[in-house]
């Protein structure tokens, strides 16, 4: 790399027709559909997944009304099948999943240091997928036709045999583009936290959030293949009307749930670890404290993201996989307990003796804190065959898995949108109304979620639409109701928060909670290129203690780091200064007219509307898939044409399209 | 790991020169990454035909129908074309531009050779009664081996981009690394396929009716 002579002749790049001009403008739609900020993406992200929040939302509420008495029959069973079974499909895959994304996309490349991520036109690619799949997936609703086989979509109970209507059609397709989406978006992330940290921060300087996001994107780019591989399988069986799960063929049903938990295990800490690293930045920055155990918490998230891949058949402890496979992974699941435990101490002594302040955030933080630790135990408690037995497919598992998804990733996440939110629009939420958010979502939670174990543990069945009058489940039932409605509420409160707030501006400033990491350096909102100049690390909490230079020696000196030094060399940051000065002002080289200029001469890529493009070609080739159920090969190709022309469109005027328009300007300063 | 190590100089193929911890370019990260995904992809379809492996409850077995020579001779083409990515690589990288030229087509070529070969077998299958709808080794033997020419498909039409940039003078010595990323996603499409040839055609070619019937029916 270094050897290569540089470039002395321009570089020749090739055409391709362009039938729309390249957006310049910095405002109106076009704007926004041919971004490429990972700031305006991270909102993309975060609006269109709160939108999907309240439809899983008004889902799940439609299923706690049918369920509020014995014997009622507001919805009829197959509508009840497609709402549970959209609910969880919706809330993993459209709410928890992309949500995360949306925190990957705005905090990333500002806690790292960075202008960008490593490859903005695909991170816009990922968003329009995610886009477009999640509108696939709903455009089921509208044709009547919605998905009604469990968000797990155990095969041979979605074969084409059993289930006829469309629906599991969209559920695979949608799945699959949501799929694409998710991947892409795990592969730009471990090249930007791999490739594009600033000069000094080492791996073990990295915020916690960053780590997370790292093993969350290792396990996305490792678990969503096997979930690509059983939903084209079942597809295939569906859409060419192949074997993989036909029973009359000799179809395995076990297959399945193998390949579907070999995905949906490490899916779970997919969803957990964003969380568990937006509650590790809440809680140092409101105990004022640095997190308690920093290597422990890293290593803890690694070994969790390890573990995770030999537990998926706790799923599957009544299948009848035999006694060793079993107690194999009854040991596995409850070793993962180990890790987790050691991480929720870290967060506990992290506020022990420090000097706690109780914002919305801190409190979302904590209250994170306590139901994910209830979601962990009673998760043991599965890992445990006999009683799992007793517990599989009863209301214990759902109370279960809502305790880590909702008081877990949920919780953390409502925490992280009240800590972040004035470094992303420049003024801060409400306090009391998120106060009033924070207290309805906690008690409303405990409502529904914790009677649920006790119609778990007396037998109530999960995914039956409604129940004998003489069973007396109706009160629990009726109280799990009124914590469903209490937590819309608490959902309306937070609407409510956010136009009040945006009414009063109330201004935020650059740093409004005493912040440590790298993003709370920078004005709020960020600006286009996020730093004017790429910051030095030497610390961990770099900047926390550059506010704070006379803690360095408290908390460094006895706690054994070998790798920060109170006061690095002089040489080594006068290197990476300078180094970091050069990229910087490579392109303005002495040109010093070009410091003056909105951008002080730092080259962002252009927008580029190919990845929206290339997302509608995707999109057209899954939806067209849904009517050749049956169809000859030739035929099949010939029907996808359309969507394979605007595919290769988008694919070769993105090939084609340098990164930079050829800047005028800039053609003649060199 | 001191703080000077950590920023290192790397020239992008449009001569700009930019800062990556690792000293990795990013797309060299990006597509070693991708291959680890698609790991678990190939992975995944694999483990499934074993799975399913002596479980087809009606033939044509793999003994009735694979015909281990033939597929010999297109596992030797797609091995040359690895052989063949390498040289054009390396020539690329020397700024030889005919040579270059020559061997992206020649692994063009010998790429299009294996696929004719996967057609002629697909086609010939299908007249000897095997199509994905007979059997589970249908099933299995056709997506398996359909998804891997998809991606040597694939890696043909990319080839094909990245020759005509060659001869357009886009692809140059200071660029090669947009070659060298495409040639890792060539050569790993060649190891899945010695996987494949090793597990579909050297271990299962003589699976045929299982001994007993197929005890697993009652």
């Amino acid at each position: 790399m270094h050897s290569s002579p540089p470039a002395t002749a321009p570089p020749i790049s090739l055409k391709f027709p362009r039938i729309f001009p390249r957006p310049k403008s910095e405002t109106g739609i076009w704007s926004w559909i041919a971004t490429v900020d990972h700031k305006r993406i991270g909102t993309l992200y975060g609006v269109t997944s709160f939108f999907w929040f309240l439809v899983g939302g008004i889902e799940a509420l439609l299923i706690r009304l049918q369920l509020s008495r014995a014997e009622l029959s507001i919805i009829d069973p197959e509508l009840y099948n497609q709402l549970f079974t959209m609910h969880g499909t919706t809330m993993v895959f459209l709410v928890v999943m992309p949500l995360s994304a949306a925190f990957f996309n705005w905090l990333i490349p500002l806690q790292i240091g960075a202008r960008d991520v490593a490859f903005p036109r695909l991170n816009a690619l990922s968003f329009w997928i995610f886009l477009f799949g999640s509108l696939l997936l709903n455009f089921s609703w509208i044709v009547g036709d919605a998905p009604n086989g469990g968000w797990f979509g155990y095969a041979p109970n979605s074969h084409l045999a059993y289930n006829p209507t469309n629906g599991m059609t969209y559920w695979v397709l949608g799945l699959n583009v949501l799929g694409i989406a998710s991947i892409a978006a795990g592969l730009n992330f471990i090249v930007t936290i791999l490739n594009m940290r600033a000069p000094g921060m080492t791996l073990t300087k990295m915020p916690v959030f960053t780590w997370m996001t790292f093993i969350t994107s290792v396990l996305i780019v490792l678990a969503l293949p096997v979930l690509t591989v059983a939903l084209i399988q079942l597809q295939v069986d569906r859409i060419y009307l192949t074997n993989f799960f036909n029973p009359a063929a000799g179809g395995d049903p076990v297959l399945w749930q193998h390949m579907f938990w070999l995905f949906g295990h490490p899916e779970v800490y997919i969803l957990i670890l964003p969380a568990m690293g937006i509650v590790s930045e809440i809680l140092p920055v409101f105990s004022r404290k640095p997190v308690f155990g920093y290597s422990f918490l890293i290593f803890a998230g690694v070994a969790i993201g390890f573990m995770g891949w030999f537990v998926w058949s706790h799923h599957m402890f009544t299948v009848g996989l035999g006694p060793a496979a079993n107690s194999a992974f009854a040991i596995s699941t409850m070793a993962i307990a180990i890790p987790t435990g050691i991480k929720i101490f870290n967060w506990i002594a992290t506020m022990w003796g420090g000097s706690v302040r109780f914002s919305s955030a801190m409190l979302f933080a904590i209250s994170f804190i306590a139901m994910f630790t209830i979601g962990g135990l009673s998760g043991v408690m599965h890992a445990a065959v006999p009683s799992d037995a007793q517990q599989q497919d009863t209301y214990f598992v759902v109370a279960h898995f809502h305790y880590v998804l909702f008081g877990g990733a949920i919780m953390a996440i409502f925490g992280g949108i009240y800590f972040w939110w004035p470094k992303a629009t420049g003024w801060l939420l409400n306090e009391r109304w998120g106060k009033a958010n924070w207290l309805l979502m906690l008690i409303g939670f405990n409502l529904q979620f914790a009677p649920q174990h006790w119609l778990g543990l007396d037998g109530m069945p999960r995914r039956i639409y409604t129940y004998a009058e003489n069973m007396g489940w109706e009160n629990t039932n009726m109280y799990a109701s009124l914590g469903g409605f209490l937590m819309a509420l608490s959902v309306l409160v937070f609407i409510i928060n956010v136009f009040i707030s945006a009414r009063q501006r109330k201004t935020a400033g650059d740093d409004p909670w005493d912040g440590r990491t790298l993003e709370w350096s920078i004005s709020s909102p960020p600006p286009h290129y996020n730093f004017a100049q790429i910051p030095v690390v030497q610390h961990r909490d770099d900047f926390w203690f550059k506010k704070h230079p006379e803690l360095v020696a408290e908390y460094y000196e006895h706690d054994g780091h070998e790798d920060v030094k109170p006061a690095p060399s002089g040489a080594q940051v006068d290197d990476a200064e300078e180094e970091a000065e050069a990229a910087m002002t490579h392109h303005a080289s002495s040109d010093s007219e070009h410091h003056d200029d909105h951008g002080h001469g730092i080259h962002l890529p252009d927008m580029s509307y190919y990845p929206f493009i290339l997302a509608v070609g995707i999109t057209i080739i899954a939806a067209l898939m849904i009517v050749v159920q049956g169809w000859r090969f030739l035929p099949t190709i010939a029907l996808m044409a359309p969507g394979v022309i605007v595919l290769l469109w988008g694919l070769l005027g993105w090939s084609f399209e340098p990164v930079n328009d050829p800047d005028p300007e800039d053609a003649h300063a060199h | 790991m001191t703080t000077a190590e950590l920023a290192q100089d790397i020239r992008t193929d449009h001569g700009e020169v930019i800062n990556v911890s690792t000293g990795l370019s990013n797309k060299k990260l990006l597509m070693w990454t991708f291959l680890g995904s698609d790991v678990m992809f190939f992975g995944a379809f694999i483990a499934t035909f074993l799975v399913y492996r002596n479980r087809s409850m009606v033939g044509p077995y793999p003994a009735d129908i694979l015909d281990i020579p033939i597929t010999s001779v297109s596992t030797f083409v797609l091995l040359m074309s690895s052989l063949a990515m390498v040289l054009a690589l390396s020539y690329v990288q020397q700024g030889r531009k005919s040579l270059g030229t020559f061997w992206i087509f020649a692994v063009v070529f010998l790429g299009a050779i294996f696929m004719g070969f996967q057609w002629f077998e697909f086609t010939t299958f299908a007249q000897e009664g095997l199509t994905p709808r007979t059997n589970l080794f249908g099933t299995t033997f056709f997506i398996l081996t359909g998804l891997h020419g998809a991606h040597v498909t694939i890696g043909i039409l990319w080839l094909i981009f990245l020759g005509y940039s060659h001869i357009k003078g886009a692809l140059r010595a200071d660029n090669a690394i947009d070659l060298e990323i495409a040639g890792l996603y060539w050569h790993f499409v060649d190891i899945v396929w010695i996987v494949i040839f090793t597990v579909i055609y050297l271990i299962s070619a003589r699976d045929s009716v299982p001994p007993g019937g197929v005890p697993w029916v009652h």
